[in-house]
């Protein structure tokens, strides 16, 4: 069976794109503001992204000081307050976990795990990202016109969205926030195509799908799958937008707004809510299946052992991708859609629990046996585990439409969401960042700030998120700035302050981070080009940070999987995938 | 050796803390006990799932740990595992949807006994409408909403004249009688929200919406509004009395009617235009 011919690649069939020239900038800016470069504009894409979500950050702790110490902050107003919830909720869904996960991670490591020089339209890369940027700067302009950006809930829903007794309805605030939201679409939509493209067509010789790190293929199902839902929430905000400026009536019924009779009539707030999740249920998984490709790796390469069942995982994260259109009327319930349709939404999103289930004993499984080196990357692994298996298992609770009904629209609602799209995927993201800036920079990041930024993220998160379900198992509803009503028999004050004191230093801990982040740019301890002993491409770069063209004269060529670890007999715990090194004997067949 | 330590922690205080802290749901006042069972069967089988992956994981990184000389096993699959693991988790799951969606049958059916009330609400206020003597409700809609007829009822409609308007006071409800909620808005989403009948449900201007339940207590309970409505949604807020027949009765004696609302101009019972 093994090779006949004297050259190792000799029986790997060419790849489907030879090896394509790439656009050479000989300015500055073309070099460093304009750049073309996949990895570069993945650091724009993320430093962004982190400038934007720590202005989420703070939002969050300005409506934890609310929450937890109500009556003390004159200056947040009820207005204030659905101003905050709502910039935060977007800010953190949109404009930094989708941009940080597929703008981000997805630049930087396509290119570099499937064997390419760039993206394969890098023109169209470079435009998605200044689209970004400028959809993220009217986003914040709108804190500055007159009445202050929207409080319509990161949900949008109209009719509120557009009229007067909502913050923003009928300034500024709302229309700033629906272009930029389209903006963004429409910058997205250029990377996305970029990302898809790439992973179809450009891979290496040698790279087969089916030999692609997990990484790559929870982004890229990710991004076809963003390219599917999020045509929905762009016509939504541009009927929104119509109905507001030119008088339409797409989501407008007649209606009377304290007592006066407004000319719309005959449009359907809920058609809005179909739209808004048809986007939104996939939405979640556009964050989660990147965190769980890369979750994967990590903990392969940290437990230094091969994924277990990697077909199975793969399957999983196509299968979950797909079935996650068919779900999302369960934010429906109790919406006033057709009741009927809760039989069938109920019984597709508890069918969505099995593979979803099924990737999480298979992380498990696969540290069983593994030799666990307890690095910043694999405590962050676990952490994620840990989280992720919580707010899963409580989606078990929102998903079975009779158990959803007492708790919809209460605080077990923003736990669980928070659990399950918030902290799990953040606490990917940070391991993701542990794991590759020795490759972005050829540093190490600080072990004892990381330490500390660990301990106090992991913990304080579980500490805000898990009691906040009892909060809402009690009853109190979500976007209430304070609570206060006759059906609370044990008093959820205390128990907020201390959510509130946990998410502040949580926060605190960030800063930590982003210090550490700048610090070891300089100070950190030299890493070289693999020091995690991985065996994915990205580390078999011939420079650390790898440059313009990522391989030097000749394209790497791939003879097995990204996951060839302490394959018995072999010198080393690791076999690079380039490596045409030993046949394996129990090899997979893929 | 520590992070196993930790995660141990972390699942012991998380059980400590479900089953010995004080917060809990209020004591239900409705017909729903079903939903609260089913509630607590997701509890438990979630937990034992939650306590199970996490102990394992626990365990894994205590005796797994990385020392001099370990090396990994080599095992990409395991058939047989992935599917035993496979149809474990789809029974475990089945366990809990089918018992969902049997009181969600319940849930969606309103007995054919049950008395329609009309809960109507607005930035930021509720208002109530009963059935008088003919038991139904007159047809409404926004269009006829003015001063003197707040909730738009139809003065063309002779089911209408004779139904009670409640507005600004209190919804009282008789103990043990279905009633189905129906449920209207004549500006933006509301949510009719009373925690201890834990039924919920939206208001959409342009639809009506409903849903059911048998009030099983007498008291006083305290309406919420669960679908933000603008800045007065947290301060929305109404009660419902649930009391016996008979104070029922004396109750909605006092009330007034649409029609005597209209007196100034009565109303013509007209065929429509
Ligand atoms: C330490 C971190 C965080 C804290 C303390 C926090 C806190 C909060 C609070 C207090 C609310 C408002 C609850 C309410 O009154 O309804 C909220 C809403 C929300 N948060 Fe976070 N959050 C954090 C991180 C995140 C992250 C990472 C995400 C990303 C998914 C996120 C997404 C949202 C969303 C979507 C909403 C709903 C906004 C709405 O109701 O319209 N949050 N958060
Ligand atoms: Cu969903
Ligand atoms: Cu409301």
């Amino acid at each position: 069976m093994a090779n006949v011919s004297d050259r190792p690649d000799a029986g790997i069939p060419p790849a489907e794109v030879p090896d394509l020239p790439l656009p050479h900038p000989h300015t500055w800016w073309g070099r460093y503001v304009f750049s073309q470069d996949a990895k570069y504009i993945a650091i724009q894409y993320s430093g962004t992204a982190i400038a934007i979500g720590l202005v989420g950050l703070v939002l969050s702790w300005l409506m934890r000081l609310q929450l937890g110490f109500p009556g003390i902050f004159d200056f947040i107003t009820p207005e204030a307050y659905y101003q905050f919830i709502t910039m935060h909720g977007m800010i953190m869904v949109i404009y930094l976990l989708t941009a940080i996960f597929l703008g981000g991670f997805g630049n930087y490591l396509i290119p570099l795990m499937v064997g390419a020089r760039d993206m394969v339209f890098p023109f169209v890369n470079m435009l998605s990202y200044w689209i970004y940027l400028l959809a993220v700067l009217v986003l914040v302009a709108s804190f500055f016109v007159p009445g202050g950006p929207t409080g319509a809930g990161w949900t949008l829903y109209p009719p509120q969205a557009i009229l007067s007794g909502t913050p923003g309805g009928q300034g500024a605030g709302i229309i700033l926030m629906l272009v930029s939201l389209i903006l963004f679409i429409i910058g997205f939509t250029m990377g996305g195509l970029n990302y898809v493209v790439t992973v179809l067509q450009a891979r290496t010789r040698g790279m087969t799908l089916m030999r692609m790190p997990l990484t790559v293929w929870g982004i890229f199902t990710a991004t076809v799958m963003a390219l599917l839902a999020f045509p929905a929430l762009f016509v939504a905000c541009v009927m929104m937008l119509f109905d507001r400026l030119l008088g339409t009536s797409f989501f407008m019924p007649a209606l009377v707004e304290l007592g006066e009779t407004l000319s719309y009539g005959g449009g359907s707030p809920i058609v809005f809510q179909h739209l808004f999740w048809f986007f939104g249920h996939p939405e979640v998984y556009i964050v989660a299946l990147p965190a769980f490709g890369i979750v994967s790796d990590l903990i392969s390469v940290h437990a230094r052992k091969n994924i277990f069942g990697y077909r199975m995982m793969v399957w999983a994260i196509v299968i979950i991708g797909a079935l996650s259109f068919i779900v999302w009327a369960h934010h429906m319930y109790v919406s006033g859609m057709h009741p009927y349709f809760g039989f069938f939404f109920a019984t597709t999103t508890l069918i969505i629990a099995v593979p979803t289930a099924i990737k999480v004993y298979n992380w498990v499984l696969t540290l069983w046996k593994g030799d666990i080196h307890l690095t910043l990357p694999m405590l962050f692994a676990i952490a994620f585990i840990v989280t992720f298996a919580n707010g899963g298992l409580t989606g078990l609770f929102l998903g079975n439409v009779v158990v959803d009904v007492p708790l919809s629209d209460t605080m077990f609602v923003v736990a669980h969401f928070h659990m399950v799209m918030g902290v799990a995927p953040i606490l990917v993201i940070f391991g993701a960042i542990y794991h590759w800036y020795p490759k972005m920079t050829g540093r190490m990041l600080n072990e004892a700030m990381g330490q500390i930024h660990f301990w106090v993220t992991f913990i304080g998160a579980y500490a805000i998120f898990f009691p906040m379900h009892y909060v809402g198992l009690v009853g109190v509803p979500r976007r209430y700035p304070e609570i206060d009503a006759s059906f609370i028999t044990t008093p959820v004050a205390g128990l907020n302050a201390f959510i509130s004191v946990a998410a502040l230093v949580v926060g605190a801990a960030q800063v930590l981070f982003l210090f550490n982040l700048l610090w070891s740019l300089r100070a950190g301890r030299a890493a070289g080009p693999n020091p995690w002993r991985a065996c994915s491409l990205e580390w078999q770069t011939p420079d650390t940070p790898p440059v313009h063209g990522n391989w030097g004269k000749d394209l790497p060529v791939v003879y097995r999987w990204a996951y060839d670890y302490s394959v018995p007999g072999a010198p080393e715990d690791f076999i690079a995938q380039n490596d045409p090194g030993p046949r394996i004997e129990k090899d997979v067949p893929l | 050796m520590i992070v196993a330590l930790i995660l141990l922690l972390l699942v012991l205080g998380s059980v400590i803390f479900h089953l010995v802290s004080p917060w809990w749901w209020t004591p239900i006042a409705s017909n729903w006990a079903y939903i609260d069972s089913t509630l607590v069967v997701t509890f438990w089988i979630t937990g034992i799932v939650f306590a199970a992956v996490v102990l394992f994981l626990a365990y894994c990184v205590y005796r797994f740990r990385h020392q001099p000389g370990r090396k990994a096993d080599y095992e990409p699959e395991n058939k047989r595992l992935e599917v035993w693991l496979t149809v474990a988790t789809s029974i475990g799951v089945a366990a809990m949807l089918a018992p969902g969606l049997i009181v969600w049958k319940q849930f969606v059916t309103v007995p054919s006994e049950a008395t329609e009330v009309e809960v109507v609400g607005q930035q930021w206020s509720w208002s109530y409408r009963l059935p008088g003597a003919d038991g139904k409700l007159g047809a409404s809609g926004v269009n006829w909403i003015s001063a003197d007829n707040p909730l738009g009822v139809s003065p063309h409609d002779s089911n209408g004249a004779d139904d009670v308007i409640v507005e600004g006071g209190d919804l009282h409800l008789p103990i043990g009688k279905p009633v189905k909620v129906v449920l209207r808005s004549v500006d933006v989403l509301h949510d009719f929200y009373v925690p201890e009948f834990r039924a919920k449900m939206d208001m959409v201007p342009g639809t009506v919406t409903y849903f059911w339940f048998t009030p099983i207590r007498t008291g006083e309970f305290e309406v919420l509004c669960a679908e933000l409505c603008g800045t007065g949604h947290a301060f929305m807020r109404s009660y419902v009395q649930v009391q016996e027949q008979a104070e029922y009765d004396a109750w909605l004696g006092e009330q007034v009617t649409f029609a005597s609302l209209q007196r100034p101009r009565p109303v013509r019972v007209a065929a429509e235009p």
